[in-house]
């Protein structure tokens, strides 16, 4: 279906909340060119969020919401940590069940609905954390991309257990110091990107989100390619500005600073994910 | 004349679709010779299974392989092997939100590694069905069986049956779809019968003709909405509660945990209709002497009935089909009467002699009795029981076993 889902009872549309009716007339549904440049003119599918002021995942939520090309059959899989937070904000199908099992639910779900809706594209998208994805969740992460399950993993990398308090986690760099690494990390970050190659992504791109653009073509890309090919993975820097001492307004800078070292984007593509990237680009759709 | 025409609807595996009452009490039943892994196996063939997830641990594999054959002849729609018991758990929870009736199994340190999603389970309100083949629990290493794990599921939220034998369990199967899936009650049930004692044993059987099954999941009648983009999306439940540290929120989720407690007490006339009583009786009911039993301990039990009554005593069982929903009014009924009331258990713990205890305090004046008891893969054979008994009773006895 089925964004006919969100429009109002016609005898109700005058108590609707100016929000809700929005969802139904200002926001952008059925249309797969929706893209950031979107934002300003439309009513975004995020409402609000309750994540730091100026946070960068905030923005990577927002990009990535506005890029999604079918968001009408569209479900977002989420974990525990900053991200959770957002959730219960956004207009879609959204599952939160536990702490790293995020590509194990998707899986049942995607399966599922290839199943019971064989004529329809439904796209199961994961969004998570670097500790959901890399650390607690590594093996449900892999396994997934094994069995070639047909779904695009996010990684909201922030190097570190921002919602906990501050704690190392495996994409900290080393040397860093936080807490439980009081004597700073004492071995390197996990090269997430290239072990998500090795286990059969077929696309797979590392950037920070500091142009908007920018995350929306690989958004894209990450979802026509698992839609017809196999599991794509995404890792986004997200810095944690309060952890890292910043102030609200410092996160853009952060992150282009980042762009010219260790987050200097990256895309590695299958053949078979170039096929399908050249034929969407053709259509105008990336 | 007026010729009444009934509309014959075929499940995707191209079954005939009856009713629930149909196929479990009314459609005529072969004998057959069989394992209970191969009635999971049966069962499941009936059951219009839409997904199922599985993961290798003894005693419970064959039983997933068997469903495997079931995917592969098409009548089940999902299946594959997932990385662990804690992402199959996952995985089966993904299958059932997005609109799926799901089942599993699993045993012992399996459901160990899983346990985190069972009250997940619960609080999502998704009604899969756990096939749990009781096993030993690390450590030491151990294969047999022992049911120490089903006193840790006790408080998931999610509804547990126990079977005696590879009938139960066959019969337990189907009715747990339909009772999991009514609107009303919509919470996992698992489905517990004793690793090797029943999973591996060949008894006979009565199955109703594999061409009928029970009518599909909809999961349109969930009391959640399902996760499939079809529906407006659920902003209340799939979503974590406490996101904001408030009173409400904390109330929130204490009374989302009781709601699911009592969805399963909701459950029990569905239970008590589909499982013919939530208890059953064996045995002289005037006795005095009674045994509260499950699963295998409640069959040995039978045995010891017979064996008691060769020495002039007469004895009963008091079997329990349900331990959640707990049959409360039933045991307390069922135990009046009683002087001595035996609880013997396959694990260390007696979680079942402490919930008989906890349900029949200040209702009964009998002397409850957690005996005996073994453990780590140890039988019980009906003679131990008698002994037991008859040690513990102070009884006269003609001759010694």
């Amino acid at each position: 279906m089925s964004y006919k889902i969100y429009e109002i009872n016609e005898d109700l549309l005058d108590v609707m909340p100016q929000e809700i009716r929005d969802l139904q007339f200002k926001a952008t549904w059925g249309n797969p060119k929706r893209g950031v440049m979107d934002l300003p003119y439309s009513k975004e599918l995020i409402e609000e969020h309750s994540l730091c002021a100026g946070c960068p995942e905030s923005m990577a939520l927002r990009y990535i919401i506005a890029s999604l090309p079918n968001p009408e059959d569209t479900i977002i899989v989420n974990s525990t940590g900053c991200t959770s937070l957002v959730f219960p904000h956004i207009a879609l199908h959204t599952v939160h069940s536990l702490f790293g099992n995020q590509n194990a639910v998707a899986s049942g779900i995607k399966r599922v609905l290839e199943w019971r809706f064989p004529d329809k594209v439904k796209d199961v998208v994961v969004l998570a954390g670097d500790g959901a994805t890399v650390d607690i969740g590594l093996d449900c992460t892999l396994q997934s991309f094994f069995r070639q399950e047909r779904i695009t993993t996010i990684c909201f990398d922030n190097e570190v257990y921002a919602n906990t308090g501050g704690q190392e986690s495996g994409m900290t760099v080393k040397g860093h110091v936080f807490k439980m690494a009081p004597k700073g990390k004492q071995w390197e970050k996990v090269p997430m990107w290239q072990l998500a190659i090795d286990s059969g992504c077929h696309y797979v791109a590392r950037l920070t989100v500091s142009s908007p653009k920018r995350v929306e073509t690989v958004i894209k890309k990450a979802i026509y390619v698992a839609r017809e090919v196999g599991p794509t993975y995404v890792h986004l820097y997200t810095p944690c500005i309060l952890e890292i001492g910043l102030n609200s307004d410092d996160g853009l800078d952060e992150m282009r600073q980042r762009d010219k070292e260790r987050f200097a984007f990256f895309e590695y593509m299958s053949d078979a994910a170039k096929e399908v990237i050249e034929r969407k680009k053709e259509e105008g759709l990336i | 004349m007026q010729v009444q025409e009934e509309k014959v609807i075929y499940n995707r595996a191209g079954q005939r679709v009856v009713s629930p009452d149909y196929l479990l009490f009314e459609a005529p039943r072969t004998k057959h010779f069989m394992t209970g892994s191969e009635a999971v196996k049966e069962a499941v063939k009936r059951a219009s299974v839409d997904a199922s997830v599985s993961y290798p641990i003894t005693p419970q594999s064959e039983a997933a392989h068997l469903i495997g054959e079931l995917w592969v002849e098409g009548y089940v729609g999902v299946y594959f092997r997932g990385e662990s018991e804690f992402g199959v758990m996952s995985e089966v929870a993904g299958c059932a939100m997005a609109g799926a009736r799901t089942i599993t199994t699993t045993s012992g340190p399996g459901t160990l590694r899983a346990f985190e999603n069972f009250p997940m389970w619960a609080g999502t309100r998704i009604p899969v069905q756990l096939v749990l083949m009781a096993r030993g629990v690390n450590s030491p290493l151990s294969i047999q069986p022992d049911n120490l794990e089903v006193g840790f599921l006790l408080d998931t939220g999610c509804m547990i049956w126990y079977a005696e034998n590879a009938q139960d369990l066959f019969d337990m199967i189907l009715a747990g779809f339909v009772v999991a899936e009514q609107p009303s009650v919509h919470v996992p049930v698992i489905t517990v019968v004793d690793g090797f004692f029943v999973s591996h044993t060949r008894e006979a059987i009565m199955l109703p003709p594999d061409d009928i099954a029970l009518p599909p999941y909809n999961p349109y009648k969930a009391p959640m909405p399902v996760i499939d983009a079809e529906v407006p999306p659920g902003r209340f439940l799939r979503d974590p509660f406490v996101m904001k540290s408030n009173y409400i929120s904390y109330a929130t989720h204490a009374s989302w945990q009781w709601e699911v407690r009592a969805a399963i007490e909701r459950s029990r006339p569905f239970a008590k209709h589909y499982l013919r009583g939530l208890t059953e009786e064996f045995g002289d009911p005037e006795a005095e002497l009674v045994f509260v039993a499950c699963g295998t301990a409640a069959a040995q039990s039978k045995e010891a009935v017979r064996l008691l009554e060769d020495e002039g005593i007469k004895a009963r069982v008091i079997k329990l089909k349900t331990i959640r929903p707990f049959p409360i009014e039933e045991l307390r009924q069922a135990v009046k009467g009683a002087k001595y009331i035996f609880v013997p258990e396959f694990n260390v713990v007696g979680w079942l002699e402490r919930e008989v205890r906890r349900y029949l305090y200040g209702h009964s004046d009998a002397e409850i009795i957690g005996s005996p008891r073994v453990a780590g893969g140890m039988t019980m054979p009906a003679e131990v029981i008698v002994k037991e008994v008859l040690k513990l009773t102070g009884k006269e006895v003609k001759h010694v076993l």
